[in-house]
């Protein structure tokens, strides 16, 4: 069965990013552009990888996984927040919240996708 | 863009959001300006940066990433408040603001170069502010040393080219043989999402793995709450990879497991190894069901020594019967979905919905939309002269229709109407600029940015209004000695306002500087031949001297108003889109510059008359009045120029059909004939009167251009096709009473000569 991918960034450019290199290797994606967007989405249409990113208006990444955590059916799904920082400091509070792990941005879609496949099977 | 090239469509869908990121960058930076800022603004202007950096970064822009990076961590300096947002920030913020832009714009290809050390006398002005005071890196430093300057050596954003292409990295160096890993997850690995059976099988991706789990923590199935963080695992990986391709893997679950990884070859690995099979399946499977035999001394110590390192000793416990290794996340799975989502305000709504068109597309429905108000008028024409009685049901039926392909008109030209926002949040950048070059003070004070106007329209704004404000700030303005002398204060003012006035949008330019000077104005206007010497002007018409082609009133041609670039290109350019500008000043008060545009290129109000036996339309938008003369109203003066009476004042008469050549040479002057006289406003405010034969009634129509269909024609603007089918030719107001001067003073020199 194709695994469903919520993809949650304010950027335009970063969505299409992902969908191109998710879409291409044969996940289907749902976008949502921020946080809050990103719950209302995931609980309408389910997925079974989440990727975020953590600047984002309204909610940002850090509260839009303690808000996924926080609903007990999705305390085991993985969720991967896209960082530009690969400081320890950043990954640590995305641990904090709950991340399952991360991507550090820019991306080479292959180790996106390899990624991807790591934390979801 | 190529639509077979999908990262290239992304890469110009990136280019299109940092304009609306500046956009945004801007308006912030705007904000903190005026001191309207706090601290959400100052994370917009953050995330804005940040969004840039991000996208950079994929298209491998690495000058544009290295300079959002510094900008983006002095704006998190501020953000956390570990900085304070003063005056000298925010100076810094407008500067980093414009050099950001040029990046994006270099890396777009709009602009040739890029001013580099510009560039990096604004990086390293961020970087003086974070350092408090510090040391401020040389400016012509042009690549600064990583391990000297703290922001470079933090500076580990390394942009890789988004590449569809195989991964190629392979291991080099030669590593152990083989591995042992032990691996015991916390309860915590399970809560973030993390799977051991995945990162075992990752494992075995590296090479065969010899797994054993360890079920000795395992508690009877009654106590069984957590069962998850009861097991362990160690596996032998038989091949010769890198320790970071073993740690790559477990890198998420750092410090939410316990994990050893030892090459097989190290002592204590190689006794753990051999102990494997005897402890871990012998023991146990022993353990059921008996006490555990001695274990060889030599266990004891690896265990000891692994256990140590592991921080959370295996004790011996009666081993329940163990599940198969991990298939699923145990303890996690287990709840019912659609719980209601945690502590975020799920009710906020989505915020507006839009979609992205293609502009294309609309224009194509706009098209077809102006054909459908043609076909319908043309159909209720037909039907009209069938002599149908007003109260069938083809007749209704037919207005009804008539009133629906009005409102899909309207709301098809609402779809292309953009508020005026985008070109005016361009301005403060633009008068910080021009101000720096000419060492004035100004302030500028925007209104009506969300006055909305078609976007062909806001797209040809800049122009003009770039060169008003230019030309405002350079001309209009007097310097700092000159206002303290006029006593005024300090920082001039320059008002840049757009509104919505009776179907059309006005811009205005305004500045508190010095006003026209007129005598000089005059002056020029005599010298060029522009004007005759003893030619009686109002002061209006004399202020309007300006927009004559080749005027140019600076004393020193200056590069801030462009090269002989005058005030007529900037009236032609309005000119060309249906619009009109003129000029009010107030001498020691200042000037204020008003352009009005039609809301809309497509379609046209007009007034259908008939002149010279020609239909024709005059737009709406210049008729004040119409009206038939009485007697005695038409007076002519000198040969054949005409005055016609209108409220206690005479205006000049225009013989449209003549004018346009439309009349027989030997056709009857103005007195000879029926008429209607129009009364219209040109671009400079002043009115004349247009005689027409006779006024056929209003009409919305669709602009059909003719330039592109036959060629220009003096006094005519455009085209368009009437309810019967007919062409009818739009008038071009000021260019008429233009070609009606020019026609006039020929006769007069005729007569004269």
């Amino acid at each position: 069965m194709t695994k469903k991918i919520l993809t949650v960034d304010d950027s335009r450019t970063m969505r299409d990013m992902l969908m191109l290199a998710l879409s291409d290797a044969g996940y289907e994606v749902v976008q949502a552009e921020d946080g809050i967007d990103g719950l209302e989405t995931l609980e309408r249409e389910g997925a079974d990888v989440v990727i975020t990113d953590i600047n984002m208006p309204r909610l940002d990444g850090f509260g839009f996984i303690e808000g996924v955590r926080a609903n007990p059916a999705h305390r085991g799904l993985p969720v991967l927040v896209l960082t530009t920082e690969s400081s320890a400091e950043k990954k640590a509070r995305a641990k904090e919240a709950g991340a399952t792990g991360w991507i550090v941005k820019p991306f080479d879609p292959v180790k996106l996708v390899d990624v991807v496949r790591r934390v979801s099977g | 863009m190529s639509a077979d090239d999908p990262f290239e469509a992304i890469k110009q869908t990136f280019f299109l959001e940092c304009e609306e990121l500046l956009t945004d960058l801007e308006a912030s930076v705007t904000a903190l300006t005026f001191g309207d800022g706090d601290g959400e603004t100052i994370n917009a202007a953050f995330r804005a940066i940040h969004s840039i950096k991000g996208g950079a970064g994929a298209f491998g822009l690495e000058e544009l990433v290295r300079f959002a990076h510094v900008f983006e961590t002095y704006m998190d300096e501020l953000r956390s408040g570990r900085k304070t947002c003063d005056d000298i920030a925010i100076r810094a913020m407008l500067h980093a603001s414009d050099v950001l832009a040029d990046h994006v714009s270099y890396a777009r290809g709009l602009i040739p170069s890029m001013d580099e050390e510009r560039s990096q006398t604004v990086a390293n002005e961020l970087r003086a502010l974070m350092d408090d005071g510090g040391p401020v890196v040389a400016a012509a430093a042009p690549e600064p040393n990583p391990v000297e300057d703290p922001i470079e050596a933090e500076f580990d954003f390394k942009p890789v080219m988004f590449d569809f292409g195989d991964d190629a990295d392979a291991p080099e160096a030669l590593p152990p043989e083989a591995w042992v890993i032990s691996f015991k997850p916390h309860k915590r690995l399970y809560e973030t999402g993390n799977e051991p059976a995945l990162l075992l099988r990752e494992l075995a991706r590296l090479g065969p793995c010899q797994v054993t789990l360890d079920t000795s923590e395992l508690a009877s199935l009654a106590e069984l709450a957590e069962p998850a963080a009861c097991l362990s695992w160690r596996i032998v990986l038989d091949a010769p990879v890198e320790m970071e391709a073993i740690t790559e893997i477990f890198e998420f679950v750092e410090g939410e497991c316990d994990l050893v990884i030892l090459p097989k070859s190290d002592p204590l690995a190689d006794v753990a190894e051999g102990s494997a099979d005897e402890v871990d399946i012998a023991a146990l499977l022993a353990a059921a069901t008996a006490p555990a035999p001695p274990a060889p001394a030599a266990d004891e110590v690896d265990i000891q020594a692994l256990l140590a390192m592991a921080t959370a000793p295996i004790a011996p416990a009666p081993a329940a019967p163990a599940p198969a290794p991990a298939t699923s996340a145990p303890a996690t799975n287990s709840a019912k979905a659609a719980a209601p989502a945690g502590n975020a305000p799920a009710a906020a709504a989505g915020g507006q919905a839009s979609i992205r068109v293609d502009l294309d597309r609309i224009d194509k429905l706009i098209n077809v939309v102006g054909e459908l108000v043609i076909q319908q008028a043309m159909l209720a024409q037909s039907v009209a002269e069938c002599g149908i009685a007003a109260s069938s049901t083809v007749k209704v039926g037919l207005e009804d229709l008539e009133q629906l392909s009005r409102e899909i008109q309207d709301s098809v030209m609402a779809i292309r109407a953009q508020p005026v926002k985008s070109v005016f949040q361009r301005m403060p950048r633009l008068v910080r600029e021009v101000a720096d070059m000419t060492g004035k003070s100004v302030r500028l004070i925007t209104e009506g940015e969300s006055t909305e106007v078609d976007k062909t329209v806001v797209d040809r704004l800049a122009e003009p209004i770039t060169h008003m404000i230019r030309n405002a700030i350079d001309h209009g303005l007097e310097d700092v000695e000159g206002r303290a002398a006029a006593g005024k204060p300090k920082e001039g003012i320059i008002r840049l306002a757009a509104l919505h006035r009776s179907g059309r949008i006005v811009i205005e330019v305004s500045d508190d500087g010095r006003g026209i000077n007129r005598e000089r104005v005059r002056k020029i206007a005599v010298d060029r031949g522009l004007i005759v010497a003893d030619a009686n002007l109002s002061n209006e018409e004399t202020d309007n001297l300006i927009f004559l082609p080749g005027f140019s009133t600076a004393d020193t041609v200056s590069d801030i108003s462009g090269r002989g670039v005058g005030m007529d290109v900037v009236r032609r350019s309005i000119q060309q889109l249906g619009g009109r500008i003129s000029i009010a000043s107030t001498p020691g008060k200042g000037s204020v510059f008003t352009m009005s545009l039609p809301l809309t290129l497509a379609v046209l109000d007009g007034m259908v008359v008939r002149a010279g036996g020609q239909t024709l339309l005059s737009p709406l938008s210049s008729i004040i009045e119409s009206f038939t003369p009485k007697e005695g109203d038409l007076h002519r003066i000198g040969a054949r120029d005409w005055v016609i009476r209108f409220r206690d004042r005479f205006l000049p008469l225009i013989d449209t059909g003549r004018v346009l050549g439309f009349s027989k040479p030997d056709s009857p002057e103005i007195t000879g004939r029926d008429g209607i006289a129009i009364v219209v406003e040109n671009e400079g405010g002043s009115q004349v009167a247009l005689w027409v034969d006779d006024i056929q009634g209003q009409r919305q129509v669709v602009i059909k251009s003719l330039e592109t269909n036959y060629r220009k024609v003096d006094g005519i603007s455009a085209a368009t096709i009437l309810g019967d089918g007919r062409v009818a030719l739009i008038l071009d107001i000021d260019a008429l009473v233009v070609l009606g001067r020019q026609q006039a003073n020929q006769s007069e020199f005729k007569i004269a000569s």
